[in-house]
């Protein structure tokens, strides 16, 4: 196996990521791309953490680090997602244009 | 490395065959025109990120990341969608409606990103491929070298925890809190 297809492939995932966060206007689904894009994250540690081989195994313990984040983010995320659609009845980014200029 | 070289490997083939799957289910994230079916699909390139890890010796995360993401984050998130979306059907307003500009930045940052890490690692190969990493040697360093970035990110979970807890709790109007105090 070669780094570089590893990489190759969270890079694929994490431009996906992208696109997702750019394109969705749901915030459920925002949320989804933003996990999608973690996820190419620790893809990339995980795969440098096999190539260097540290004796500690870093790379897999910022892996656990990363979905640790990723849990709580959801956590807050979706709360904040309850929050809006209680007081404005939408999921729809489009209509929270309260604070836009 | 040729093409025949590489793929005659049959870690290899299991690579393929578990790396187009994560992009056909990540892409189907990102383009489903179903809520329900987006959050299912995340489940495919969850599980086949795990099954990555497998291949790259990292046991330990590979299940958390089936316990965590799969058994608690898409479920979450599943709680949400029906939270916020009775109709779980079709929906045409899901997405934006010009997709040519981020299709062109996502395409660009994949290629930036691709490019530059075949340009710095070429063919490099990952000598371990043997046995996995064992879960005492994580757990020793999860408690031993990393022990305050563990510390900083339970608190940081618990903080999120009591977050979460404080924004959706929903404020009783004071019809209902005399209520409750009759009883």
């Amino acid at each position: 196996m070669m780094l570089t297809q590893f990489l190759v492939l969270a890079a694929a995932l994490f431009a996906m990521g992208v696109y997702g966060l750019l394109v969705r206007r749901n915030i459920v689904l925002i949320l989804l791309s933003v996990e999608l894009m973690l996820n190419a994250v620790n893809i990339n540690l995980v795969a440098f953490e096999a190539y260097l081989v540290t004796p500690e195994a870093i790379g897999q313990i910022f892996a656990i680090f990363v979905i640790t984040v990723a849990a709580a983010e959801v956590g807050i995320g979706l709360a904040i997602v309850l929050m809006i659609f209680r007081n404005r009845k939408s999921a729809n980014v489009d209509d929270l244009s309260l604070m836009r200029w | 490395m040729t093409f025949a070289d590489w793929i005659s490997q049959p870690v290899n083939w299991v690579f393929l065959i578990i790396s187009v799957a994560v992009l056909v289910s990540g892409f189907r994230v990102v383009t489903s025109k179903n809520l329900v079916h987006a959050a299912l699909f995340l489940v495919g390139a969850l599980a086949g990120t795990a099954g990555l890890f497998l291949l790259l010796s990292a046991e330990f995360v590979a299940w958390v990341l089936v316990l965590v993401y799969i058994g608690a984050v898409v479920v979450l998130f599943l709680f949400g969608i029906m939270i916020t979306r009775a109709p779980t059907g079709f929906d045409e307003g899901l997405d934006a409606d010009h997709k040519a500009m981020p299709a062109i930045l996502a395409a660009g940052v994949f290629l930036m990103m691709a490019w530059s890490s075949v340009d710095a690692f070429g063919a490099e190969l990952i000598s371990s491929t043997g046995s996995p990493t064992s879960t005492e040697l994580i757990g020793e360093s999860l408690l031993g070298r990393f022990v305050i970035p563990f510390e900083v990110v339970s608190f940081v979970l618990l903080a999120a925890l009591i977050g979460g807890i404080t924004i959706a709790r929903r404020d009783l109007t004071p019809l209902e809190e005399e209520e409750r105090g009759a009883v």
